[in-house]
């Protein structure tokens, strides 16, 4: 053991110490006066007076659980996470097996270009495919008029529209986890596959027996992520459908937006964002349970 | 034969990646009412710069760029130096609690920023920050993500570096400041690279702390245009342009820090 | 040491200065000696109006105004948002439906000691119906700027086709048009009536013009699934369910182009679209289409009711040169500053005088304004109005539109979300009760 004591502990703090106590002050603190803040009835008349607040127990969280809306945005968070968390992990595990393959050339290339969505703006993104989805004027129709596709209704109708939504979010966001993923199998040591290629084993079983098991720790990784991502979906409704139609695109956290600083109910709100939070707890502590019994 | 397969694939893969921008940049150089036709329109007519001029002239898009920047680059250089100060701390730094302290702070990462956000906000206004910059830099200061970088790259710095120059009577701070700064230079244009982005693209706290519309940054000056001018299709494909372009120019000038920074966060251990 | 300290100093420097510039830049500092009258206004009206602030500056050279543009459709939420970080201007465009919310959050200054000593704003020179929208019991919070009304937009190439040469004057016409226009177009997907569910004033409109007293018990609770309100909904149903008017709203991402190409022919919206129709329907249509006061629920009553609306001029309680911002109210309200406003803006004087400006006379379009005007009412003043129409009146208008939900169990619904947002108004008011 290298005897590191020698350093002054006093710099170690006061190297800390502009992190920790920012940390604290916005973000630890405002959690725990969140969680105070959803037993209260805090809303716009307190705000001028504070006397219009009370302490209500838990009856935010009643009201949310009798609260259709709630329901709804939390069916429709889960439908984007459920659909589109994996198919955006599919689509960006093939394109990083894709770029990683042997036979190709110009992989920085390639690489880039996919990338190129990630880093956009999701606000300029959500306004471009707002248009690009038009019924009669978009050219997403217009391109699928050509296979015999025609006048589907990607933000009117209520069954099209969160499709639409996790069609952009999948386009936008696969570049992310290929680079994480093609990190991943770069990290395979080669003679795993020279030794099965020996012994005869089929590409497929290859992939089945080397790769994916290899990618099993990146797999976690990257499925928390997105995950964690996609719970707080909010950019692109808020822009694309306001919620609509039907509030088929209604997310918690927009929900949450909408309750907390468009109708000031923040007692309602705070409710709303702990509820979020332990939903994310909740799926991240079974994810992690799942992928270490499954693999090790 | 499999080999071309591969690279068609590849190819569509790639236009259907790069096709809404160049509609987007297309369509922001057509005059009013030509991209709403069927079919629809890839190349203007007649190229016209006036949705920008309007932007610029009409629709004060300059302010909102430098708020943009103003914000991006307030977060971008306080955090890199706040973060890798702790980063440093976590990484060449033996105190008591100190594995602890740092497995709390990465459990942090997983509580969403929502949960904050409403005392956040009431907090900044009884400090009079709503409406300013600082309420914007103040929550993007300190990073959980940041510090956790840091702390990896450094690890793998060898102590009998830092041993020489405290041999040479240097001070922690000389330390950290003329040794570990330039040493740790590639992580910290990563992560400026991230933290710059990130600022850029954000959308949700911006949109709760600027209330005033001179403060708006450049997304949420799109958001609330796209509410009073969703009918110029063209006008708002010009301001998507404006937003999207400098982050892509960072981009591409920078890429390569910025690929290896994800894959550094990517492989944990 | 001493070297570090430096080093550290400077960096603590650094962040200093680069703050209090943060800081200094987005408060922008006010140096002069004028005094300084912060005024919110909305859209196309904030560029406008500073061509008359400036007229204003020179007559009092003592006095700076700083305009300050929100847009429309965030406006609300934007004020209630500077409410919420005080920073609430000292003058603001509110929209008058909007009036009570900031009265009960105790934060518009009463006018009365004002008009009391004014020789321009007299009560007698306003539309009744607008006037009444500024008050809260017996005070006063606004001045109508200018005011607003919603009347119906129409093709007039289209309803003579199918035999209305003539505007439709109650409900059954409107309704017996519309299946006219329908039966023209065959299996082409064009309709009648455009009523999108983002915008609820046709619903409660049509409410009012049957009748339907939209809350009850002292405005404490809902009342929708009333039998009177109930009628107008479900007429407005039979229209989303006969194809008689789109469903999806969104379909529609350009109103004028639509209106142009007869995807619909009959729409009832306010005169911000005068001059948007003016400017951006095509020359061929433009003796094409007319506006007219609303039908009504039946022959006697035409015109129907018609909502109240248009912007006030109201003082903030922050605001500290009240003196100076009742002046600037004033001077906006005087007749000349009304017409030129008009001009201006094409906003509908609020000062009946004002309309003999023969640009004003000689424009059709708005004669059905001055109209409907003489018929119109206020909604209820409750602060939640706001919240109950733009969140719960339009999505039960949707959820009924799309079949979601039967209009019966859709209005149901919709009085026991309103209810549950009337709540704490209920508690407020049983304390105050008790207080007394």
């Amino acid at each position: 053991m290298r005897e590191k004591n020698k350093f002054k502990l006093s710099a170690a703090y006061f190297f800390l110490a502009p992190a920790l106590i920012t940390i604290f002050i916005f973000f630890l603190l405002p959690v725990i006066a969140a969680l105070l803040m959803s037993f209260t009835d805090f809303d716009i008349y307190s705000l001028g007076n504070i006397g219009y607040a009370q302490f209500v127990g838990l009856k935010n969280y009643i009201d949310i659980f009798n609260d259709p809306l709630f329901w709804t945005s939390l069916k429709n968070t889960f439908y984007f996470v459920i659909v589109g968390g994996p198919l955006s992990i599919l689509v960006s595990l093939a394109a990083a097996l894709l770029i990683n393959s042997k036979l190709i050339q110009f992989k920085s290339f390639f690489r880039i270009v996919y990338f190129i969505p990630v880093v956009t703006t999701l606000v300029a993104v959500s306004v471009l495919w707002r248009f690009i989805y038009h019924p009669k004027f978009g050219i997403l129709n217009y391109l699928l008029g050509f296979i015999g596709i025609h006048g589907i209704d990607w933000l009117g109708n209520p069954q099209f529209a969160m499709p639409a939504i996790i069609l952009m979010a999948v386009w936008k966001n696969f570049g992310y986890n290929m680079i994480i993923f093609i990190a991943g199998l770069q990290n395979i040591p080669e003679d795993l596959y020279e030794a099965a290629s020996l012994e005869g084993a089929s590409a497929w079983n290859q992939f089945k027996n080397i790769t994916l098991p290899m990618l099993a720790p990146t797999t976690l990784f990257v499925g928390i992520i997105t995950m964690i991502g996609y719970f707080q979906l909010f950019a692109e409704p808020y822009i694309m459908t306001q919620g609509g139609p039907l509030n088929s695109t209604l997310s918690i956290v927009l929900y949450m937006y909408q309750e907390g600083f468009r109708w000031w109910n923040m007692g309602y709100s705070a409710a709303l964002a702990f509820i979020l939070f332990f939903i994310i707890l909740i799926v991240s502590l079974i994810q992690l349970k799942i992928q270490k019994e499954s693999y090790i | 034969m499999k080999r071309s397969l591969l690279y068609i694939i590849l190819i569509i893969t790639a236009i259907l990646c790069l096709l809404p921008f160049v509609w987007m940049i297309s369509a922001s150089l057509m005059t009013t009412g030509e991209a709403n036709v069927f079919p629809p329109k890839f190349f203007p007519s007649k190229i016209t710069f006036s949705q920008y001029q309007n932007l610029f002239s009409r629709l004060n898009i300059a302010r909102y760029f430098i708020n943009s920047i103003v914000v991006s680059v307030g977060i971008t250089v306080i955090s890199l130096f706040v973060n890798s100060m702790a980063g440093f701390a976590f990484a060449k730094y033996r105190f008591s609690g100190q594995k602890n302290l740092f497995k709390l702070l990465l459990s942090f990462m997983i509580i969403p920023a929502q949960v904050t956000m409403l005392p956040l906000f009431l907090m900044l206004k009884y400090m009079g920050l709503i409406n300013s910059y600082m309420a914007v830099i103040i929550p993007g200061i300190a990073s959980v993500f940041g510090i956790f970088l840091i702390r990896q790259y450094l690890i793998a710095i060898p102590d009998s570096l830092i041993e020489a120059a405290r041999m040479d009577g240097a001070s922690d701070f000389q330390i950290y400041f003329s040794v570990i700064l330039p040493l740790a230079k590639p992580i910290l244009i990563t992560l400026a690279i991230f933290s710059f982005m990130g600022a850029w693209n954000d959308f949700l706290w911006p949109l709760i702390a600027m209330t005033n519309d001179s403060m708006y940054t450049l997304p949420v000056a799109l958001a609330s245009l796209m509410g009073e001018h969703n009918q110029d299709t063209e006008l708002m494909m010009a301001g998507s342009v404006v937003t999207i372009m400098p982050i892509l120019l960072v981009f591409l000038a920078l890429q390569k820090y910025y690929i290896k920074g994800i894959m550094m966060g990517g492989i944990k251990e | 040491m001493s070297k570090v300290k430096n080093i550290f100093l400077q960096l603590v420097l650094y962040f200093i200065i680069l703050s209090s510039a943060f800081i200094e830049l987005s408060c922008s500092g006010h140096s002069s000696n004028k005094i300084l009258i912060n005024f919110w206004s909305m859209g196309a009206e904030a560029e406008h109006v500073q061509k008359l602030t400036k007229e204003f500056e020179k007559l009092n050279p003592n006095i700076e105004v700083k305009v300050q543009a929100m847009p429309w459709t965030a406006a609300h939420e934007k004020l209630i948002t500077a409410y919420a970080s005080e920073t609430t201007p000292d003058i603001v465009q509110m929209g008058n439906t909007w009036i009570p919310e900031f009265v009960a959050l105790n934060s518009l200054d009463s006018l009365n000691s004002f008009i009391d000593n004014s020789k321009v704003v007299q009560s007698q020179n306003y539309f009744p119906g607008i006037w009444k929208t500024n008050f809260i019991g017996k005070k006063l919070y606004g001045i109508p700027w200018y005011v607003d009304t919603r009347v119906l937009f129409y093709r007039s190439d289209i309803l003579k086709k199918v035999g209305y040469p003539e505007p439709p004057k109650n409900w059954n016409e409107l309704y017996d048009a519309s299946k006219k226009i329908r039966k023209l177009y065959g299996s082409e997907q064009k309709y009648a009536f455009f009523i999108p569910t983002n915008e609820w004033a046709p619903f409660i409109i049509f409410g009012m013009q049957a009748g339907a007293d939209l809350l009850k018990d002292d405005n404490s609770y809902g009342n929708f699934s009333d039998s009177k309100f109930e009628t107008a909904f479900e007429y407005l149903m039979k229209f989303y369910k006969e194809k008689l008017a789109p469903i999806d709203w969104m379909q529609v991402s350009n109103v004028f182009q639509a209106f142009a190409s007869g995807f619909f022919a009959m729409y009832i919206t306010g005169p911000w679209n005068v001059a948007e129709f003016k400017n951006r329907l095509p020359k061929n249509l433009q003796n094409d289409w007319m506006t007219a006061p609303l039908p009504a629920y039946d022959d006697q009553k035409y015109p129907g009711l018609s909502l109240a609306g248009g912007s006030s001029l109201s003082m903030f309680k922050s605001c500290k040169h009240k003196n100076a911002a009742w002046k600037l109210i004033e001077f906006l309200s005087e007749k000349e500053n009304q017409i030129e406003f008009y001009h201006l803006s094409t906003d509908l004087p609020a000062v009946i005088d004002a309309w003999q400006d023969s640009t004003l006379k000689n424009d059709k379009y708005l004669k059905a304004f001055y109209e409907q005007l003489q018929n119109v009412i206020p909604m209820p003043k409750v602060p939640e109005w706001e919240q109950i129409v733009s969140a719960k009146v339009q999505q039960y208008a949707e959820y009924g539109a799309r079949g979601k939900v039967s209009p019966e169990k859709a209005l149901k619904m919709l009085d026991q979300d309103v209810d549950k947002i009337l709540e704490k108004r209920r508690w407020i008011l049983n304390k105050e009760k008790k207080q007394i």
